[in-house]
């Protein structure tokens, strides 16, 4: 019925999908898996028509189409409901079910509510959900609202003629396991109305739903598995296996870390809410600590918990021997945290301001006297020496920050907290979206922080990264420390053992 | 590429063109608009407006908006003139200490403005624009709504004593604007304001303690904005309650018109005096051409609104509020 056709895109620098053939049949749930960066999103963006394919075809019932926009491909009958729920939240139930579609309830530019309601009641109980339509959507529970997101995609019934294909992203993220339990078994129910594609972190979920599921890994669709014959592990193979490249990560370079000096950060018990709990670790000079899980399984949490961007609800935090009270991030900075964040252009580098300026940044105290009149030859210099240090490639210290490429970007903020004399660096995606070049030299720099005796806390990513890169590793998942591993060099964990216990 | 820097380039210089190039076209209609008198006056008139300018792009790099500047006007205008007359009346006696007076009062109520923005977390634009009204009732409640004459010789002198044709209040202008410029590029003030309006996130992950930033903003302002009531009184002699009328629009006119970005980061005191200029040069031009007042005010909001457009890139702001 649906079906692409050795579909091609490209972004700057990634080939994110690469010749995929993917089909999908009338009443059909089909899963799709792969680790974070597989292409996943990429694929569900370019099939509900938010991304236009650089190559190949896409055919409904033998028909090529092509879908400039969302609600092109809407018109054909293929809806999203959306992992951020995309609900309004202060409008009511019918006003979200019928957004951008009023239309029909619209006489004389008056909407008749009443029409409406009765509309949005029919929708609503296609997926059994006994509310009023004028209830307003912030008093639902989050199932609630996921029923309505799916409820709202199912009007495209009425609207379309043929046949419907609605994407599920990761719908269960938020439920609970009974209300899981329900949406699968109204999933279930509506597959003769519609055909289903179902993307989970959580492999059992994907194993128990599906009818057929394609394993993604690069790009590329790497296996497609029936659910007769699908296992976990096998499918757990198929999506990280590759080869990894010893020298690539520097391992060589790899020192033991200096197990015996004081830790730098320790947490006892440590929980934050419903975010992670009872985390418990100690970094030390010298150690590349990584978190590994995925999205959401209290990794950035817990950066931010170090960097006290984030308070814990209970547990003692320790940063150099002194217990955490006060969660501020000056206070985190003065005590010599410094973080890099995965968005660097929110969080990392000011765009606008130059070189020498983003560098002295968080630590301008130590460039100005105390009057606060800054000593901006001082500050050159310092941008000069750490410019010739990492080999930033930049014209001069006067160049604005955001023109420079991303791996460059990278390595000033690594300047800023390095030559203001952190000690403890969090590293949040430090090579997501850089070239292969800029990434070595990510790696090469986290090896010289671990010879200065710098604790380095990194949540990579791709798992290759987390394992060629640290000596200890804690995997998480669903806020839960599941498994801890000591990765010497030659004798690291292999991406099996992780997956394992990620999913 | 090439195109980026040509669009750079432009926004950057757009401002100085066409203030020249509003000169010269006011030169071209009216001779008599291109000599040292007219200049003189368009500096009187730039000099407070250029003031109170300079303190609120402070605010607006940070990417806040202070709107408080006619009431803060008024106050400080009407204490120190109070003060200036209750000591002695003349600058020659203790009387001068009603200088400094004023301007801790502008920088007291910028402080409170600024409190109440970040403390009590109301947006900068309404909580500056109430504390403008309470300032504004405030000097209506000192004065009565009486006017207060300043009739002191020495401090008239702001006016009268002129130096290569420009009256004194024109240098002690210059003189602040400098004060602004090195704020702006050499403290660590300054550098947080760009860091502010750049990147709040970024610059609170960097461990800058951004609310302090954003008071010490309001103080500032409000100390230029004491600046400016002081040329203010200066200049026609008299402090009342209507002392601060009018600037609002004008400074804030001034500073997105000079090239400052509304929403933070970008620009500076430079591009607040070009854009000073263009408005005093437009206001004056149309007098000595002899346009009414009404296309004065039509042709300064259609500039408003080129200055804006030129200065966003539409591309990436995908929802205006």
């Amino acid at each position: 019925m649906y079906e692409l056709r050795k579909v091609d895109k490209k972004f700057p620098g990634v080939h994110a999908l690469k010749a995929i053939d993917f089909k999908i049949g009338r009443g059909e749930i089909v899963g799709l898996v792969g680790e974070n960066g597989a292409g996943k999103s990429t694929l569900m963006k370019v099939i509900y028509g938010a991304y236009q394919p650089d190559g190949g075809d896409i055919t409904i019932d033998g028909t090529k189409v092509r879908f400039q926009n969302p609600r092109q491909a809407m018109d054909h009958g293929i809806g999203m409901v959306f992992q951020e729920q995309s609900l309004i939240t202060n409008l009511t139930v019918m006003e979200n079910i019928f957004l951008g579609f009023e239309q029909q309830f619209v006489s004389f530019g008056v909407i008749n509510w009443k029409a409406m309601s009765a509309a949005a009641k029919a929708q609503l109980a296609k997926v059994k959900l006994d509310i009023d339509p004028a209830t307003i959507t912030s008093s639902l529970s989050f199932a609630q609202r996921q029923l309505v997101e799916l409820a709202k995609v199912l009007t495209l019934e009425e609207r379309v003629d043929g046949d419907l294909v609605i994407l599920l992203d990761e719908p269960t993220s938020v439920l609970a396991r009974e209300e899981v339990e329900l949406l699968f078994s109204l999933v279930r129910d509506l597959t003769s109305r519609a055909s289903f594609i179902f993307v989970s972190h959580r492999m059992d979920e994907v194993l128990e739903l599906s009818d057929r599921i394609y394993v993604m890994k690069d790009g590329e669709v790497v296996d497609v598995v029936g659910h007769d014959e699908a296992d976990v592990d096998s499918i757990q193979h198929k999506m990280v296996g590759r080869d990894v490249d010893k020298e690539y990560y520097r391992e060589q370079k790899q020192k033991p870390y200096q197990a015996d000096a004081p830790p730098l950060v320790s947490f006892e018990n440590v929980s934050a809410g419903t975010r992670y709990q009872n985390i418990s670790f100690d970094l030390h000079p010298g150690e590349v600590l990584c978190l590994v899980g995925t999205e959401g399984s209290g990794r950035e949490a817990i950066l931010r918990t170090i960097f006290g961007l984030e308070a814990p609800s209970e547990g003692k935090v320790s940063l150099k021997g002194r217990v955490m009270s006060r969660f501020t991030a000056q206070n985190a900075v003065s005590l010599g945290v410094g973080y890099t964040p995965r968005e660097r252009k929110v969080e990392g580098i000011v765009g606008g301001m130059n070189v020498y300026e983003n560098m002295t940044l968080s630590q301008m105290r130590n460039y100005a006297n105390r009057g606060g009149v800054l000593r901006i030859s001082a500050e050159k210099d310092l941008a000069r020496e750490w410019i010739d240090r990492l080999a930033i490639k930049t014209p001069d210290v006067y160049k604005d920050c955001g023109g420079l490429s991303g791996g460059n970007q990278q390595k000033v903020v690594l300047a800023k907290w390095r030559s203001g004399g952190s000690d403890i660096i969090l590293l949040d995606h430090p090579t997501r979206g850089l070239d292969i070049g800029a990434k070595e030299d990510v790696y090469d720099m986290v090896r010289e922080m671990s010879d200065d005796g710098v604790g380095i806390v990194l949540v990579a990513d791709t798992l290759e990264e987390a394992i060629g890169l640290s000596h200890t590793i804690i995997v998480l998942k669903d806020g839960i420390a599941q498994k801890q591993f000591a990765c010497e060099p030659g004798n690291k964990p292999s991406l099996f053992d992780l997956v394992h216990h990620m999913i | 590429m090439g195109t980026v820097l040509t669009r750079e380039l432009l926004v950057k210089w757009a401002p100085l063109i066409v203030l020249i190039v509003l000169i010269l076209f006011f030169a071209a209609m009216e001779p008599r608009f291109f000599s040292m008198r007219n200049f003189a006056r368009i500096g009187i008139s730039s000099a407070p407006a250029l003031m109170v300018a300079i303190g609120v792009t402070f605010i607006i790099i940070m990417g806040s908006i202070d709107l408080s500047m006619e009431g803060t006007v008024s106050v400080c205008a009407v204490i120190f003139a109070f003060a200036f007359i209750a000591w002695g009346g003349t600058l020659a006696s203790v009387a001068w200490l009603a200088l400094p007076l004023a301007l801790v009062v502008g920088g007291i109520v910028g402080l409170i403005n600024g409190l109440v923005h970040v403390k009590l977390k109301i947006p900068s634009f309404m909580a500056s624009l109430a504390m403008g009204f309470v300032g504004t009732g405030f000097a209506l409640l000192l004065t009565g709504g009486d006017r207060i004459r300043v009739e002191d010789e020495l401090f008239r002198g702001l006016l009268t004593t002129r130096w290569f044709g420009f009256p004194i209040m024109c240098y002690v202008a210059v003189a602040f604007l400098l004060i602004a410029w090195f704020i702006q590029t050499r403290t660590t003030l300054g550098r947080n304001f760009y860091a502010v309006g750049g990147g709040e996130d970024l610059a609170h992950a960097s461990g800058l303690n951004v609310n302090r930033v954003r008071v010490m903003g309001f103080a500032l302002a409000g100390v230029f904005y004491a600046v400016g009531a002081l040329l203010a009184v200066g200049r026609i002699g008299i402090a009342e309650t209507a002392t601060g009328s009018n600037f609002m629009f004008v400074s804030i006119t001034s500073v997105v018109v000079g090239g400052t970005a509304l929403w933070g980061g970008i620009g500076g005191v430079w591009n607040t005096l070009i854009g000073v200029l263009i408005v005093n040069v437009i206001n004056n031009g149309m007098v000595v051409i002899g346009l009414p007042g009404y296309v004065q005010d039509g042709v300064l909001g259609a500039l408003v609104i080129a200055a804006v457009v030129l200065s966003t890139d539409r591309k990436s702001v995908t929802f205006v509020k």
